[in-house]
């Protein structure tokens, strides 16, 4: 594996399947009365959040208590950072803690990469959502939940529907899925589709309808308020109808067939309340998921190479053969 | 009582070797007829001539942010860069909209002397693009105005283009323009195309510059002005000034350096050093460039030397600054894409470095051929050097250098502005 996780494609189809295995293994712990691991004691993790996101910065939070690493929240919101304080400072004041990894959610595109390779920290760097580019962790959590209800996902017909143009989800999971080996199709209306999708590794379509009978998975992306109003589709209500899932259109699915939104849901808008709350719906699964995933993840920048688990089921002395400092 | 130099074995426009002498801030002499005087004698074996260079597009930062650059600093850059005037761009604070402002920046340049320093006036008051500046103060000003620009921002109103195109008609004025459609480029980060969806940066069309191209020349060859089209950066704007020109309309246009060197792949680092706007291209539009520049469709190199302070710069892509140094640069630049490519000769460089952009500006001191009575602003330039560019040895306050660690032919050993010399052994006298 790198040393970071910036984007899904800093994971080839090893990386991706190992840190997949690794977050099953991370599940078990989910049915344990007591649900801690001590692979990262002695490990700081900085949650450094630019952008509000209470879900992806508890999930992560939960996903480090339970490594037993010591969390550290850093949100913009009442801090120095909206005082004007840079991303560079911050990084610096971060260092100057010990952060062991940092976990970055930024409103602009490429800022993860930017703490990653300015010099300013030695500490892994974590994307958990930058701009309009990618979120790493969510493709995994989703490609984590798929691969328990549909086994492995080479050949799988993945449909991810909605606001492509500015979703960092959906560009994680075309890379990942690709990596996996999952067939993806893009639908949307063409205007949230980016310039040169044609050179991404999937298949696009303007229309909902015809890729659904053949889809394994089924992903709808949630459409931000912000773009109702820039003309991007002419109303809520043609958006809907033309590109929402509802309870007819999850009727053309096969029979076996999931439907995963990585939330919060626009209810009535991209989906349906009905299909939301189906048998069919994997979604408050996604959110568990979430935490298993991204304690792999973390385990695997930060700990040991060792199993997490060992075979017995019994939690290993991961911090024995954790190294004790951090890479520069 | 001026100091008169004899410089030797100098190759004027890349042809063969001789004597030049320089007295009273002319040519005086040339070939034989140039020695025998008693003057300071400059070895120049090996080195080129060339009518000093004349910069259209420069951004000097003062007044307002002299954290990032002077007139007295920017001015050093291009004594460096072997130019003799730049053409001080009024995105400034306060903005270089009325008569005092131009001439303050004027003055500064006189004063720090390093260069003739033109003042660029605003179009539109405080470049908001909703009415007129008092253009013709500027151009009646000691600064003697001739290019009004809303740099940073584009006259996107076309009924004010079309007013401002007729009204500096009365003073033989030009608008510069900066052609970037507003609606098509909200929030853009860089150019647009398959690399911009893959990054996540909001895009910047190549149709938002052409589409302002193409109404800007029509609108001047409507009214019978001149229109000036700054930092072309894409094939298809090139194809429109070709039409254009074909038609014989006043429509002129400048390429940066690094538009004709660097492409879009950089973005790849989401270093902020490569954010500039209009943003790097495509390796097709950088070829386009080269070719328009090189028949002339494009008539001028022009630097948009747009220097920043290290914070505006050092922070993530999007919250970043748009621009990056290019006065000391540029000629280097050009060797490298142009000289070495075979596209153009030393005239050449000569025509579109110094001839063009000075008729363009209307800078009569400048942009003279190398000959006796002519005036002395002279570069001289050794094109077998070959280095690698070092930001830290700039003159410049700023240190947003996009060409870091890139090997650069050539190197600006003495510059000449009238007769004195402002560079001496690549340095600043």
């Amino acid at each position: 594996m790198k040393r970071h996780l910036l984007s899904a494609a800093d994971l080839d189809s090893d990386d991706a399947l190992l840190v997949l295995d690794t977050a099953e293994e991370m599940r078990q712990l989910a049915d344990r009365p007591i649900k801690k691991l001590p692979a990262l004691r002695g490990r700081t993790v900085v949650n450094l959040f630019f952008e509000d996101s209470t879900r992806t910065r508890i999930s992560f939070e939960a996903a480090a208590k339970r490594l037993s690493a010591d969390v550290i929240n850093f949100s913009a919101k009442g801090s120095s950072v909206s005082k004007g304080e840079s991303l560079k400072d911050t990084a610096l004041t971060l260092e100057a803690m010990g952060a062991d990894g940092v976990v970055i959610r930024h409103s602009g595109s490429g800022a993860p990469h930017r703490l990653a390779n300015s010099g300013w920290i030695r500490g892994c760097v974590i994307n958990a959502g930058d701009g309009t580019h990618e979120h790493p962790t969510q493709a995994l959590l989703d490609a984590f939940t798929m691969r328990r209800h549909l086994g492995e996902l080479d050949g799988r017909r993945v449909t991810i529907v909605g606001d492509v143009l500015h979703s960092r989800v959906a560009r994680s999971n075309v890379l990942l899925l690709a990596t996996l080996g999952a067939q993806v199709t893009l639908v949307a209306p063409p205007t949230l589709l980016p310039v040169g999708v044609e050179t991404w590794p999937c298949e696009t379509s303007y229309e909902l309808d015809g890729p659904l009978p053949k889809s394994d998975a089924v992903m709808m992306l949630r459409v931000q308020q912000e773009r109702m109003n820039a003309a991007f589709f002419p109303t809520q209500r043609e958006y809907s109808r033309r590109y929402g899932l509802d309870a007819r259109r999850m009727g053309t699915l096969p029979d076996h067939a999931i439907v995963m939104h990585p939330g919060p849901m626009n209810r009535g808008m991209e989906i349906s309340a009905t299909v939301a709350d189906s048998a069919r719906s994997v979604i408050v699964e996604q959110v568990a998921n979430g935490v298993s995933v991204r304690m792999a993840v973390l385990y695997l920048l930060l700990g040991g190479s060792e199993p997490a688990l060992s075979a017995t089921g019994e939690p290993a002395v991961a911090t024995a053969s954790a190294p004790e400092s951090v890479p520069a | 009582m001026t100091t008169t130099y004899l410089i030797k074995g100098v190759r004027p426009l890349g042809g063969a070797a001789t004597d030049v002498l320089l007295r009273d801030g002319v040519v005086a002499a040339l070939g034989a007829d140039a020695s025998g005087t008693r003057a300071e004698i400059i070895d120049a074996d090996g080195l080129i001539a060339l009518p000093g260079l004349v910069d259209l597009h420069t951004h000097l930062r003062e007044p307002g942010r002299e954290d990032a650059e002077t007139v007295e600093t920017g001015s050093r850059c291009a004594a460096l860069g072997g130019f003799t005037a730049v053409h001080a761009m009024a995105n400034t604070e306060p903005v270089a909209d009325t008569a005092g402002v131009v001439e303050q920046v004027w003055r500064l340049g006189r004063e720090a002397g390093l260069c003739d320093v033109a003042p660029v006036g605003g179009v539109t008051v405080g470049l908001r693009g909703e009415r007129l500046a008092e253009l013709g103060a500027m151009a009646g000003s000691a600064a003697r105005v001739r290019i009004f620009s809303d740099d940073g921002n584009c006259v996107s109103d076309a009924a004010l283009m079309r007013r401002a195109l007729e009204y500096v008609k009365a003073f033989d004025g030009v608008i510069a323009q900066h052609a970037q459609e507003p609606r098509l480029t909200e929030h853009a980060q860089m150019n647009e195309g398959a690399l911009s969806g893959r990054l996540g940066l909001r895009g910047w069309p190549a149709a938002a510059e052409e589409a302002i191209i193409a109404r800007d020349a029509l609108l001047a060859a409507h009214v019978g002005s001149r229109l000036h089209v700054c930092h072309v950066s894409t094939a298809g704007s090139v194809e429109i000034l070709r039409w254009a020109k074909s038609k014989g309309w006043s429509v002129t246009a400048e390429v940066t350096p690094h538009h004709l060197l660097l492409t879009d792949e950089l973005a790849t680092t989401y270093d902020p050093v490569y954010k500039v706007n209009p943003p790097l291209r495509t390796a097709e539009d950088t070829e386009a460039l080269r070719d328009a520049l090189a028949d002339g469709t494009i008539d001028a190199v022009a630097t948009d030397h747009a220097p920043h302070a290290i914070e505006d710069k050092e922070s993530d892509w999007t919250d970043a600054a748009f621009g990056m140094l290019g006065l000391e640069t540029a000629l280097r630049v050009v060797q490298e894409t142009m000289v070495e490519t075979g596209r153009l000769n030393w005239a050449g460089v000569a025509d579109r470095m110094s001839v063009r952009p000075a008729r363009i500006g209307g800078l009569a001191g400048h942009g003279h051929p190398i000959a006796v009575g002519g005036p002395a602003n002279l570069v001289l330039l050794d094109p077998a050097h070959r280095s690698p560019v070092d930001p830290t040895a700039s003159a410049s306050l700023s240190r947003n250098n996009p060409y870091a660690s890139i090997a650069l032919p050539g190197r600006v050993v003495t510059t000449f502005l009238r007769g004195r010399p402002t560079v001496l052994d690549a340095k600043l006298t």
